[in-house]
């Protein structure tokens, strides 16, 4: 789907192509595709359409450079405002003064929470903290049994009392942290429906009967336009602190964080993604927006690009490249603007359709470095005529490098593919090189 | 326009029409006399915020426009009942007479049900809840707790098979489900059950390994009886957006849904998505869940949905 609407927006940006400013008419298109965007990523259409107005008037009249279209220029405003909206990425909690402190976990049924308390407890632990687990949902079958079985896993104990109300449980565990000198209590509670006025005095209830340190409300990723009612009722009644964004593992864009921070404004703090109880992550604003958009940052890439790659340069790349004289050291070269742009991983994911790498699949940076070493660890004349690179130029190269011999013939194997590649490519492709500043291959 | 001002404008905007979406159509017919781009602009908003999706809720504003336009309706009067028409037809079947009653058991015995959906959507207590139905009338109920993943599943899926009194079959936490889906067929067919209930853990949609057990457990029931799972519910839960497509597209990949539970429909939230799911795969709506308690079970209705689209 991602790809999808990015061709979209690619094949509208590309009728913008080459006109100087922004005005209503070149940037309408672009904007009802962004506000389509927008509402397939279950951003409140209400939150949608004020966003888009705002964008449309601090970018109209704007000139564009000569680089990069109007549409272009408005897809990075918008980015740069989602950014903006979607605030920080501190995933900070509030410490008590005296301990233990108090960590309210509240939100919809089935929005995550119990899992999201395991996690933390066990992210607690890791950072040297005493957490005690709190089960205080006694009302949704086996819930108690549900996070004593998570608790086990991660090996902390949880509070639990059978017979009382949510609200004594609470408090027993605050005192039972207090004497088991636990020094952080996280507090579990039942799912409510925003609406039931008795679940939420109850929630309330624990709020005034503990005095949490530090309240999250916990949302699931794939809530839709409800988002902006559950939020803004939950917050009515906690002030919560900050949410948490749960099931970021699948493939629901997230526009219900866009909602929540227009309806609330309360900071996320963390993105819970899997089963597994150390899939915590911290919230990183620019990551999100980039995911709510589904589209790489086409803009991005081609700024920076045009900041890093010197004109002259890419000239003379591109009279070789059309002779198909493209050697290891125009390579290294462009390796070095590359790594200019900052971390591949970075670079790659402002590509289209590269924002859906596997999780796991990073892009290890160090290539590059161990690139770099094996090419100045070769001659001049080795990397002007690498066809005279032999088995035991590679083994002096590999010693030389502190690489293998294997590392060596796979950046042989990689040049010939973009050789290759460069043949056919003729002089179009050589345009697009230059533009992308990219090694072919890479 | 600095940022503090941007999210207040944001607040505002959203404050202002702070009763979502209560009496919002009765509202627009008291205070427009004609049908303009004005009023079908609103009617989008309304569509859009019950989470009915951008491609649904073109078609249907569209279908008005025309109509407006060819039957030269400009009363806004007219415009509820117009509405009501269209949505009606973008549901699985054209629009045709309302479904027959989900609750019915049609001739196969054992008849097997299996349930799946994605985590925290309320499969569990939508099959305690479909449990009781069938128990209330008369049916030899059994229930499969093929979920051996979560922590505390067959605690949870034992409290309802209790309420419910349907007969449990379980094996311990961490078995391989397909294995106790297996079992559970067999014994629902020597033991004379009329309904066999799988449960099966809560798993996204993306997540290719989990859609492949999801398989698998399919082909084992088809081991005991080719004909089952004689219905694969999808559970979806109605504060679910956009995404309950991708959802139902690819539990509808892996095996074959034939009916959809909309779930958490006592909130605020409307479930438009599922208007979307049933006019682009064709899969019915059947059961929707209005609450806690083991009898807020009901037969999906087309007309009452629509009706809570626009109602309070």
């Amino acid at each position: 789907m991602f790809d999808e609407l990015s061709r979209k927006l690619e094949g509208v940006l590309k009728k913008l192509r080459g006109q100087g400013k922004i005005t209503e008419v070149n940037v309408a298109e672009t904007l009802r595709e962004v506000r389509r965007v927008l509402l397939d990523a279950d951003v409140n259409f209400k939150v949608a359409k004020q966003f888009i107005e705002d964008v449309r008037k601090k970018a109209l009249g704007q000139e564009v450079l000569q680089s990069i279209t109007p549409g272009q220029l408005i897809v990075r405003v918008i980015h740069e405002e989602l950014i903006a909206l979607l605030g920080t990425s501190s995933a900070a909690i509030a410490q008590a003064a005296t301990p233990p402190t108090v960590i309210l976990v509240a939100g919809l049924q089935g929005s995550g929470k119990t899992t999201f308390c395991a996690k933390l407890a066990r992210h607690l632990k890791e950072q040297g903290r005493y957490p005690l687990l709190a089960a205080a949902d006694i009302y949704r079958p086996a819930a108690v049994d549900q996070l004593m079985t998570l608790g086990a896993e991660v090996a902390l104990p949880v509070y639990h009392a059978a017979g009382v109300s949510p609200v004594d449980i609470a408090v027993g565990a605050v005192e039972h942290a207090r004497k088991n000198a636990r020094d952080v209590v996280i507090i579990d509670t039942a799912g409510r429906l925003h609406i039931d006025e008795e679940m939420m005095k109850e929630v309330g209830a624990i709020k005034a009967a503990v005095a949490p340190d530090e309240i999250l409300f916990v949302v699931d990723a794939m809530t839709g336009q409800d988002a902006v009612n559950t939020a803004r009722a939950f917050n009515e009644r906690l002030n919560f602190d900050g949410a948490v964004l749960t099931k970021m593992d699948g493939d629901a864009r997230g526009g219900a964080a866009i909602s929540l921070r227009a309806a609330v404004g309360k900071p996320i703090k963390f993105i819970s993604t899997g089963e597994k109880l150390d899939a915590l992550e911290k919230f990183h604003p620019d990551r999100l927006a980039s995911r709510i958009l589904g589209m790489g940052d086409v803009v991005t890439l081609v700024e920076k690009a045009q900041q890093q790659f010197d004109k002259e340069k890419a000239v003379k790349l591109e009279a070789k490249l059309r002779r198909s004289q493209f050697t290891l050291e125009d390579f290294l070269e462009q390796l070095q603007e590359v790594k200019k742009m900052g971390p591949l991983s970075q670079v790659l994911g402002m590509l289209p359709g590269m924002n859906r790498l596997p999780a796991g699949a990073n892009v290890d940076d160090s290539a590059l470095v161990r690139i770099e070493a094996i090419i100045r660890s070769m001659t001049h004349e080795e990397r002007r005529t690498p066809a005279i690179i032999n088995g035991s130029r590679r083994k002096r190269i590999a010693a030389g490098s502190g690489t293998s011999v294997q590392d060596v013939n796979r950046l042989m194997k990689q040049y010939d593919q973009m050789q290759k590649m460069m043949k056919t490519l003729g002089k179009g492709g050589a345009r697009a090189l230059r533009g992308m500043g990219l090694p072919a291959g890479m | 326009m600095g940022l503090l001002d941007s999210i207040q404008r944001l607040r505002e905007t959203l404050g202002k029409t702070r009763e979502g979406i209560v009496g919002k159509v009765a509202r627009l017919v008291s205070t427009r006399r004609t049908i303009d781009e004005e009023t079908l602009e609103e009617l989008e908003g309304i569509l859009l915020g019950a989470d009915v999706g951008m491609d649904t809720t073109s078609r249907v504003i569209d279908a008005i426009r025309i109509r407006v336009k060819e039957e030269g309706l400009a009363d806004a009067s007219e415009l509820l009942p117009m509405l009501k028409d269209e949505i009606g037809l973008q549901f699985a079947g054209n629009g045709a007479a309302e479904p027959s009653d989900p609750f019915a058991l049609p001739a196969a015995r054992p008849w097997v049900i299996m349930v799946v959906g994605i985590n925290g959507v309320g499969k569990t207590t939508s099959i305690g809840k479909l449990a009781h139905q069938y128990v209330r009338a008369g049916n030899k109920v059994m229930i499969a707790a093929a979920d051996t993943f979560r922590a505390a599943a067959n605690e949870q899926i034992g409290v309802w098979a209790e309420r419910a009194g349907a007969a449990l079959i379980q094996q311990k936490h961490g078995a391989d489900p397909a294995a106790v889906a297996y079992d559970a067929v067999q014994a629902a067919a020597s033991r004379g059950a009329d309904v066999m209930i799988i449960d099966t853990a809560g798993r996204l949609h993306t997540k290719v390994n989990l859609m492949e057990e999801l398989r698998k457990i399919k082909r084992v029931i088809q081991k005991q009886d080719p004909a089952a799972p004689h219905e694969v519910l999808l559970a979806i839960d109605a504060s679910t957006g956009q995404n309950g497509m991708q959802q139902a597209r690819q539990f509808g990949a892996s095996v074959g849904v034939t009916g959809l539970i909309l779930t958490k429909l006592d909130g605020t939230a409307k479930g438009g998505i599922v208007l979307a799911i049933s006019r682009e795969l064709n899969i019915p709506v059947k059961f929707i869940g209005v609450g806690e308690r083991i009898d807020d079970l009901q037969a999906f209705n087309r007309k009452a949905f629509v009706e809570a689209l626009f109602a309070p």
